[in-house]
Parts: structure tokens; C-alpha cells; sequence
């Protein structure tokens, strides 16, 4: 009983808001003359015109999503990879850090007109410049991560043995995950900034240049849909990348608890 | 079992620090020139093509003619005045909205699912609003900044108030001190921390942002200059401009920490930050 | 071949030396000084033997099993394992941490965390399930194999790391104090696990600590460590009856004197570290 009602309190918590915040929005649009500013009911119903019976998802979404795939699966690689190997070694690590830390610091919208220079307007420009963007956190985080892992652990991998691509995962990776996640993550939602941008600088499709179409073209109530896909979208993935941090770190969490309540 | 240092075992590792901490030095020094070095050496052995990445000196010349434009140091100080004005009013609310939905359970529990559904829209998906609504006005900039901005901070605001001790709390009430008094002397203390953190994080995507509007929306500005030098076909200069951002986001970078160890200097504890 | 067979008598087997520590030294080299922290240790263990360190703290116990275990070389001397000299962690050793907590994999199960290294030696899987099955049994913790490390108290940590190590099948097992860190009863209990153990596996054991109590319950020789720099101050044959307890042993008269033994070469040792101090 007094389970159930506390889930049902739970349930009502979470939604209770965005619902009184969207029947705000639907009321207080309702006569909306302005003209930025159209009735949420007109924007909902132009969702299904706009996205759902046109061919948009497969010409504009899709190749957004799989540019973002490609780009930040290469960004994952290439950081972990690069990460372990710097994290790894003091000297490197002395080596890279400055110049690391300059490259980091470049906002990475800048790149979108350098990498245009080099490749051009097509994918593989945006490719590159979602890589360019996503790899830093990843990088750095895991660099961080590799630092950290703990002596007597590598000292009892030493001793059983442990060695080459079996002490690289399960003693290294392994052990530099949580930060390497907090990458991951980092790293996605800097990945959806640049894939839209990419698209609105230069593009002949995908989500950015539709919403930026809409916008150049005062379709205002086609706009407002597009946001509203791009805003569902993030929250979207945001929400596929904790799922997959639950999964991935469910040690770490309960080790973090088991640590906080004390010895037992 | 940990073996006691004597003294002189402790003057041999503070010896040995110091020179591994100059050996550092020299590395990164080393590195940096490594990096400049094929900057210049790529482009001219056509690796790339120059038209594509300059030597870097042609670049270094660009970079010096530029300082010497009044319109670069116009550029400069909009993108920095965006940033700053974008900075102060995203980490003023933050803070206002996170010690208010902090500090009451009732508030927390009811705003948690919206907080978690706004943060990560991309704040790039207002660029057409911030257009319609403001042109390429110094406003469409700031939306973008305070709202990439606001949450990071608030996000922090909300892990340190979280953070407080019960017991603490509880403490300051048995001495009677009221609600305002409590948040004066236990949760701000305990919370500050988290919120320079919240600053430092907010400062550099507050940069990122006031860097992008600049660049798609056309609002004057270094962004807007990049636009400009690359649509007229002058790469070096373009370069020239991608490097100053990078200086002007290393310099951000410096002093958020250097703000954050200043006021943290009386703080006993170095603190994990929260990775968010 | 079950880990658990009974092996032959220990006394028949002593003539054999497996572990042999030449005149070790080691210095810690700092910038323009160099810290002596082993001055001169020479000592044999013999196959099967079960022997016990003992020493002040700061007496360099922990360089000295660093050294044994191929995790640190010697500046002199050598350490011989079984006829080779060490020169890196040697395949047939078993190494028991003080840090439990830091010394398990927090992201496998407790059977994973005793599997890994007889993945790393490359047994067929049911010979590691059978392996990991005993040993866990040994231990006590058939019933957690599932399990995460975190969960578990600090004691029943430190018996997942003996399962390891006794999974492993070594021909010699390191304990660096492994259990200063756990309270009153565990230890005992854990104390009369390593002894038990022993007599089944026959395990030649090295055992490290600073309790004297300890080293007298539980080995059939103690050796006793000066501060550093440090050199073995004696080697002393504990002639206590082969099945020892925690009461009767304890209160006897022998173990009393042997103790006492022990406490006056220990005190000699700080003594003689203090004026070295002053000096």
C-alpha cells in the first residue's frame, strides 16, 4: 500500500509540471495573433504535415542521426585510444597537455568554416567537424581516468599475470570508465550542437537546415516543429546515453554507495 | 604498511619533485614548439595544401595585421561583452533558481523531470527563434549563452545544496538560527564550491555559444569575423581569428580557475567535482 | 589434481629451499641523495615452510616483499625462486594485499575476480570453474560467487583475494599484512583460516607483519627485521604443537615466552633505530 502510493507520488511529480507548463503554453497561445508566437495546438497539429506524411525523416533526420553516429562513434576511437596511450605515459602526457589544452579551448563551431576549406560542404565535412568537436572531452576525460586507476590494482594485475589486451581491458578501461562516460556524455551533447550547426552553415539537408529553411522562409509554425524535434531529440539521447550509463556503471554506483555508508 | 620517511628521504622526494615538475615543463615547452613546427613544416612540404592551411607564419602575419585593425579589437570586445553579460545573468539565475528548487524538498521533487527534460535541448535549436524574434541584436547572443549556461550552473547549484550535512543542519537549528540565517552560514559554504565549478563549466560553454550566434546569426563579433574572412576567401586571416578564439578560450579557462582557487582558498577540503 | 589433496609431511620436505634472499639491498635513489631503506637481508624459506616477517613499522617490510615479488628490483643481492633468479612478478606466486578494498577488480563478481588470473594462465574453462569453486569453498564464500566485492564486509573481501590467490595454484604465497585492516574477530578468524589452509594445500607461505602476536600464532619459523636499514635481527623456530587455537595456543606458557622473545628483539630494534635517530 504504502509502496504503491508512494509510486504513484513519484509519477505524479514527474509529470505534474510539464503538464501544467504545457497547458500553459496551449492556453496562453490560443488567440496568439503574434505572429512568432502561433498556437501551440497549430504547431502540434502542423507535426504531422511537416515531419510525419513528407519524406523528412528519411532526407533530413536520418542523415543527421547517422552523420552524429559516425562522427561520434570515430570521436569515441580516436579519444579512448589516444587518451589511454597519453594517460598512460608522464612524459606524453607532458608532451600533448599544452597543446591539448589550446585545442580544447577552440570553441569547435569555429572549425565548421576551417574543415569547409578542407572537405568541402558534404558529409564528410560534418563528420569531421562533429570529430573535431566531441573528441576533446572524451580524450581528456579518459586521459584523467587512466591516470587514476589505483596502484594495488596495478600492482596485483602484475603479479597474476595480467598483461597486454587482457590488462588493457579489465584492469585500464575497465577502471578509467566512469570517466570515460562522463566523457561519452559530454561529448554527445556538444555532438548534436555540431551537427546542427554544421547543417546551418552549409548543407543541402538534414534537421539544422530544414529548421533554418523554415526560419529563412518565415514559415514560423514549421520552425516552431522543427525546435521541438530538435529539442526531443537531445532529450532523447541524453536519455539513451544514462540508460547505457546505468547499464555500464552499475558497479560504480554501488561502490560509490557501499563507500558512502561506510564500512561494512 | 607505510614506511615512515626520514628527513632526508623527505628532501630527496621534494628534490625529486622539483626536477620532475621542471622535466614537465621542458616536455610541454618541447611539444608546443612540435606542434608549431608542423604547422609551418605540413603546408609547405604540401602534405595539406597552403591554400588550405597557411604556413603558420603567413598566419603570424595575418594575426599581426590584424591587431593592428580597430575593427578586430570592436570584434573582441563584442564577443567578450556577449559572453560576460550572457555569463553574469545565466549564473545569477542559476544560483537564485537552484538554492530556491535546493532548498525546498516540495519544489525539488516536482521539478526534477522538467529539469531533466530542458537540459540537454541544444540550445543551438533557438538560433532560428533568436533570429526572428532579435536579428543579429546583442539579445538573440545572450538567449543562446543563458540558456547553454543556466543549467550548467543550476545543475551544480543543485549537486552542492544536496551536499549539505544533516547534521549540520540540524546543528544550526538547535542554535536556533532561521531559514535565511541556515542558508547563509551552513548551505552556502558547502554549496560554494560546487557552484564555482557550476561558473568555470558555465564560462567556457558561454564562450562556445557567444562564438556560434556570432558565426550563424551574423551578430558582430569574432564568430561573425571568421564568417567573413572565410566567405572572402582570406584563410590566413581566417586562422589568424580561430587562433585568437582558442587564446581567448584558454585565458577563460585560466581564470575560472584562478577565480575558483581564490575563493576557495580557505576551503579544507579539495572537492571531487561532480561530473555532469 | 584437486588443490585440496593432503600433501606429504612438511618436515619431509624442508631440505628443499624454494625461496632464497641473497643479501638484498635497496636504496632509494632522490635527487642527489639516495635512501638506504635495505641494508642486508639473507634468508631461506624451504618448500612448504610456512614463515613469518616481522618487524618494527618502517622497517622496509613492505620493499622487502616488493622485492621478493618481482614488483621492485633489488639495488644488490638477488632474490631466487626456485632455482631462477626474480626478475619480474614470477608466474608461480600468489600475492595477498593489506588494501582488500583495493586490491579487487569493484567491477567483476567475486568469481569473476578469482577467474581472471586462470584466464591469464590460459586453463579450459572447466578446470577454471573447478578451481574457482574449491577455492571459494575453502574460503568459505560458495554462496556469494555472485556478488560484487563492495558488497561484502572488509573481512569476507580479504578471503576473496586468499581465493584468488590459492586459485591460482602457486608454489608460494605473499601475505603483506593482510589483515591490519580488519577488526579483532575477523582477524582471528582469518588467522586460523591461513593456518588451516596451509596444512591443507601445503602452500609454502610467506607471511608479513607487525603483529607479534600474530607471526608467533601463525608461522613455524618468525624472522625478525631491525628498523631501517633494515637486516634480520633473528630467526627464531617457533616450537609450538602443529594444531595451534586461538585460546589454547595463545595462554600457553611457550607461546608466552616465544612472544616475549619476539617483543625484546623488536624493542632492541626501535632502541637501536632511536639512537640512530639522535646520532
Amino acid at each position: 500500500m504504502r509502496f504503491a502510493r508512494r509510486g504513484t507520488r513519484a509519477i505524479l511529480a514527474a509529470l505534474a509540471l510539464p503538464l501544467i507548463l504545457l497547458i500553459l503554453w496551449w492556453v496562453l497561445t490560443a488567440d496568439s495573433e503574434s505572429y512568432y508566437l502561433p498556437p501551440l495546438s497549430e504547431i502540434l497539429a502542423a507535426v504531422d504535415d511537416v515531419w510525419l506524411r513528407s519524406d523528412r525523416l528519411s532526407v533530413d533526420v536520418l542523415p543527421s542521426l547517422l552523420r552524429l553516429f559516425a562522427g561520434f562513434l570515430l570521436a569515441v576511437v580516436m579519444g579512448v585510444a589516444l587518451g589511454v596511450a597519453i594517460g598512460s605515459s608522464r612524459r606524453l602526457r607532458a608532451f600533448c597537455e599544452p597543446v591539448l589544452e589550446f585545442l580544447r579551448a577552440i570553441p569547435p563551431p569555429v572549425l565548421v568554416p576551417v574543415l569547409m576549406l578542407v572537405a568541402g560542404i558534404g558529409d564528410t565535412m560534418k563528420v569531421l567537424v562533429i570529430v573535431s568537436g566531441c573528441v576533446w572531452p572524451i580524450l581528456l576525460n579518459t586521459v584523467e581516468g587512466v591516470r587514476a586507476v589505483d596502484e594495488v590494482l596495478v600492482e596485483t594485475a602484475r603479479c597474476y599475470g595480467l598483461r597486454g589486451p587482457a590488462r588493457l581491458w579489465h584492469l585500464v578501461i575497465r577502471s578509467a570508465s566512469p570517466q570515460i562516460v562522463a566523457g561519452l556524455r559530454q561529448g554527445l551533447s556538444i555532438g548534436i550542437i555540431l551537427m546542427v550547426i554544421s547543417e546551418m552553415f552549409a548543407a543541402s539537408n538534414g534537421l539544422g537546415f530544414s529548421i533554418i529553411q523554415f526560419q529563412r522562409t518565415f514559415a514560423v509554425t514549421e520552425m516552431w516543429t522543427g525546435i521541438l524535434l530538435l529539442g526531443l531529440l537531445g532529450f532523447l539521447l541524453a536519455t539513451l546515453m544514462r540508460l547505457f550509463e546505468r547499464r555500464a556503471l552499475n558497479w560504480y554506483f554501488g561502490l560509490r554507495q557501499a563507500q558512502r555508508g561506510g564500512s561494512r | 604498511m607505510t614506511s615512515t620517511l626520514t628527513a632526508p628521504a623527505r628532501a630527496s622526494r621534494a628534490g625529486a619533485a622539483s626536477r620532475a615538475a621542471r622535466s614537465t615543463t621542458l616536455l610541454g615547452v618541447l611539444g608546443f614548439a612540435t606542434f608549431l613546427a608542423l604547422l609551418e613544416v605540413i603546408p609547405r612540404t604540401g602534405l595539406i595544401s597552403p591554400d588550405y592551411l597557411p604556413p603558420l607564419s603567413r598566419i603570424g602575419v595575418a594575426l599581426a595585421e590584424l591587431t593592428g585593425e580597430a575593427g578586430f579589437w570592436t570584434a573582441i570586445t563584442d564577443t567578450v561583452q556577449g559572453w560576460f553579460l550572457g555569463l553574469v545573468i545565466a549564473v545569477a539565475a542559476g544560483i537564485a533558481a537552484g538554492f530556491v528548487i535546493g532548498t525546498i524538498p516540495v519544489l525539488r521533487e516536482f521539478t526534477a523531470s522538467t529539469i531533466e527534460f530542458l537540459r540537454p535541448i541544444p540550445s543551438v535549436a533557438l538560433i532560428p527563434l533568436a533570429v526572428l524574434v532579435f536579428g543579429t541584436e546583442l539579445r538573440s547572443v545572450l538567449l543562446l549563452v543563458v540558456y547553454a549556461a543556466f543549467w550548467q550552473v543550476l545543475v551544480q547549484v543543485l549537486y552542492g545544496v544536496q551536499d549539505v550535512d544533516p547534521v549540520a543542519q540540524e546543528t544550526a537549528r538547535t542554535f536556533g538560527l532561521n531559514r535565511w540565517a541556515r542558508i547563509r552560514h551552513v548551505t552556502w559554504p558547502t554549496a560554494l564550491p560546487y557552484v564555482l565549478t557550476g561558473v568555470r563549466l558555465a564560462a567556457a560553454v558561454a564562450l562556445i555559444l557567444a562564438i556560434t550566434a556570432e558565426l550563424i546569426i551574423g551578430a558582430p563579433g569574432l564568430g561573425n569575423e571568421i564568417g567573413v574572412a572565410q566567405s572572402g576567401g582570406a584563410v590566413a586571416r581566417m586562422y589568424a581569428l580561430v587562433i585568437v578564439t582558442g587564446l581567448l578560450g584558454v585565458a577563460v579557462n585560466l581564470l575560472a580557475r584562478r577565480l575558483e582557487r581564490w575563493l576557495l582558498s580557505w576551503h579544507p577540503s579539495l572537492r571531487r567535482e561532480v561530473a555532469a | 589434481m584437486s588443490i585440496m589433496t593432503q600433501t606429504q609431511n612438511q618436515t619431509d620436505t624442508r631440505t628443499e629451499v624454494l625461496l632464497d634472499v641473497r643479501a638484498v639491498r635497496k636504496v632509494y635513489e632522490g635527487h642527489g641523495r639516495s635512501v638506504e631503506a635495505v641494508r642486508d637481508l639473507t634468508f631461506a624459506v624451504a618448500r612448504g615452510e610456512l614463515v613469518c616477517v616481522v618487524g618494527p613499522s618502517g622497517a622496509g617490510k613492505t620493499t622487502l616483499l616488493k622485492c621478493i615479488a618481482g614488483l621492485l628490483a633489488p639495488t644488490d643481492g638477488e632474490v631466487v625462486l626456485e632455482g631462477a633468479a626474480v626478475d619480474g612478478p614470477p608466474p608461480g606466486m600468489a600475492v595477498v594485499f593489506q588494501e582488500y578494498g583495493r586490491s579487487l577488480f569493484p567491477w567483476m563478481t567475486v568469481r569473476k575476480n578469482v577467474e581472471l588470473p586462470l584466464k591469464q594462465k590460459k586453463l579450459p574453462k572447466a578446470r577454471r570453474a573447478e578451481l574457482v569453486h574449491q577455492a571459494l569453498e575453502a574460503v568459505g564464500l560458495s554462496d556469494v560467487q555472485s556478488a560484487y566485492p563492495w558488497q561484502l564486509s572488509g573481512g569476507m573481501q580479504q578471503r576473496v583475494a586468499i581465493a584468488r590467490a590459492i586459485a591460482y595454484e602457486p608454489h608460494i604465497l605473499l601475505m603483506d599484512e593482510p589483515f591490519a585492516a580488519v577488526d579483532a574477530q575477523t582477524r582471528a578468524d582469518l588467522e586460523d583460516l591461513v593456518r588451516s589452509l596451509w596444512h591443507r594445500l601445503g602452500v609454502t607461505t610467506l607471511f608479513v607483519t607487525h603483529d607479534i602476536d600474530e607471526a608467533v600464532y601463525l608461522g613455524q619459523r618468525v624472522l625478525v627485521l631491525s628498523a631501517s636499514p633494515t637486516v634480520v635481527l633473528d630467526d627464531i623456530a617457533v616450537d609450538l604443537p602443529d594444531e595451534r587455537d586461538q585460546l589454547t595456543t595463545r595462554s600457553s606458557t611457550r607461546f608466552a615466552e616465544l612472544r616475549a622473545q619476539v617483543f625484546a628483539q623488536i624493542q632492541r630494534a626501535k632502541k637501536h633505530r632511536a639512537g640512530a635517530d639522535h646520532a
